[in-house]
């Protein structure tokens, strides 16, 4: 019992700070709205109901989906080119380029969204080469390709992270049998590298297709208010419209689809792991 | 086609797409830290001509320095409470064997599983009630929701790496297990605490989601301020004012890797 209680003072703020919490959310969720837009206290299903059924959420959980899905295939693949490329360089260049690859986590996610803003804005780089080429100016903020754009980038370091611990696994003199075998660097790439990282790419695209589901300060900033996805609709429901029963049963909803995912993945055979 | 030692050195395409991937992991980086130093008037890249005056408007500002006096003393009061906190749970973790051991350390591991904007939705609907919203004792409890747990992750780790006998020497020689623990596994898991409260504090320095429904007009914090200036102004003072947060973070994690390693704690585990 020493245990338990060495931890008491930590256990109390898990306890307050998030499973208090999380039940209250839970528990207002079954709240109601009324046509007032004030809250009823109920035990009901009504704000699940409302919410299913308005095909607005059904746009927005395919929107949120397909984003996630495409910037975490994306990140993903840019990913295992630097994983590998720091996999295969000098011992003393491999640290500088796995934390080249990792630094972006240690920066806000907010200041990276504003160096987009300058690379992929009217006034920003892209743009100004476009212009130097007489090319016509593109819209690449405001919209789902900026927040593409900026989701991608802020997925790799956590897919670099997973392939590196995932492909250091792998035997380095594969690589090198394969090759004494004649087979050239595409057919190496193809047939040997690509299905022995299969279960670190698979790991890569979960997480980081979970982390693009929830994510919310890249689609709302380089969205530009443009963009809804589920996160930024739980934001306005519980700061502008102020309906806590619909945020509420929204991100219970998000929960339960991130929790089926999970449960997805690890219900999936599984090599290697 | 020389076989050589150790992975075989990617091809032309493969270092071409890793050069993009880099690029794109970068870029934002390197053109916040440029365009904090122009001359215009708006977000443009390259900066018509360099100047300081951005960073002087920002230090200019009595609201941004207010956040700025915030965040400060916020990440402070986190990290040495999660320190405090997260001490006694992760030497248990680490130390002693009851019941209940892999069920505290998942509990303590739990609030990480969970998206921030969830749990910054759940916070602010429970705290409302309690009056603890835009409030110090409200974004205190917040902030280390979040940092114990990855406080107690470190510390378990650096504890663990502690030779058990060393303690159970200092027990033979006639030690209680307090004095053994103080005396003898604290001072060798140091550097890892240090670390500990280093992420601690940057946990909560750059924490924007969670906060972002916690504060109020009149207690805010940095990364809130740089949120909702993004959202609604472009001109550089918003990247000078992203500098101040990355330089801020830099000089933690600097500051820690040359008295502890912090990198090296991190990657031990």
């Amino acid at each position: 019992m020493t245990g338990w209680l060495l931890a008491a003072p930590a256990v109390a703020v898990m306890a307050l700070g998030f499973m208090l919490p999380v039940l209250v959310l839970a528990r207002i969720s079954l709240n109601r709205t009324d046509d007032l837009g004030a809250m009823q206290p109920d035990l009901g299903l009504a704000t699940y109901d409302k919410l299913l059924s308005d095909p607005f959420t059904t746009e927005l959980s395919i929107s949120t989906l397909g984003l996630a899905a495409g910037s975490a295939a994306l990140a993903v693949a840019l990913a295992l080119p630097v994983a590998l490329t720091i996999r295969a360089a000098p011992p003393r260049w491999r640290g500088p380029l796995a934390l080249a690859a990792v630094a972006p986590l240690l920066v806000s996610g907010t200041a990276r969204v504003i160096g987009w803003l300058a690379i992929l804005g009217d006034e920003g780089l892209i743009n100004m080469l476009l212009g130097a080429l007489g090319l016509p100016e593109q819209r690449l903020i405001n919209n789902w390709t900026g927040v593409r754009i900026g989701l991608t980038e802020s997925l790799m370091p956590y897919a670099v992270l997973v392939l590196l611990a995932g492909l250091g696994r792998l035997d380095p003199r594969l690589d090198e049998a394969a090759a004494t075998l004649g087979a050239g660097r595409t057919r190496t790439f193809l047939r040997v590298t690509l299905p022995l990282a299969a279960p670190a790419l698979a790991a890569a695209f979960a997480l980081t297709l979970v982390l693009g589901i929830s994510a919310f300060i890249t689609p709302r900033l380089m969205g530009g208010g443009r963009v809804f996805v589920v996160a930024t609709e739980i934001f306005d429901l519980a700061l502008e419209t102020v309906d806590w029963p619909a945020a509420a049963a929204l991100a219970m909803l998000l929960l339960l689809a991130l929790g089926a995912l999970l449960a997805l993945r690890s219900a999936l055979p599984e090599r290697g792991r | 086609m020389s076989g050589q030692a150790g992975p075989r050195r990617p091809g032309p395409v493969m270092r071409l797409v890793a050069a993009a991937g880099y690029t794109l992991l970068l870029s934002p980086v390197v053109v916040v830290a440029a365009v904090s130093f122009s001359s215009g008037a708006f977000l443009s890249f390259p900066p018509p001509g360099l100047s300081t005056r951005w960073y002087a408007a920002l230090f200019g500002n009595p609201e941004i320095m207010a956040a700025l006096a915030t965040s400060a003393m916020l990440a402070s009061l986190v990290s040495m409470l999660a320190l405090l906190i997260g001490l006694p749970a992760a030497y248990a973790i680490a130390r002693l064997s009851f019941p209940g051991r892999r069920l505290l350390a998942d509990l303590l591991a739990a609030p990480l599983l969970l998206p921030t904007l969830v749990l910054g939705l759940a916070l602010l609907i429970a705290l409302q009630p309690l009056k603890l919203v835009a409030t110090w004792p409200g974004l205190v409890l917040a902030h280390c929701t979040l940092a114990v747990p990855f406080a107690v992750r470190i510390m378990t780790t650096a504890i663990a790496a502690v030779p058990p006998e060393l303690e159970s020497a200092a027990r033979t020689l006639g030690a209680s297990p307090l004095r053994a623990a103080l005396r003898v596994t604290l001072p060798l898991a140091a550097p890892g605490l240090m670390a500990a409260a280093a992420l601690a504090f940057l946990v909560s320095f750059d924490e924007t989601v969670i906060s972002l429904f916690l504060v109020g007009p009149r207690l805010t914090t940095l990364p809130v301020e740089l949120f909702r200036y993004a959202e609604n102004r472009t001109d550089p003072l918003v990247a000078a004012l992203a500098m101040l947060l990355i330089a801020i973070a830099l000089a933690v994690v600097l500051l820690v890797e040359r008295m502890a390693g912090l990198t090296r704690t991190l990657s031990r585990d």
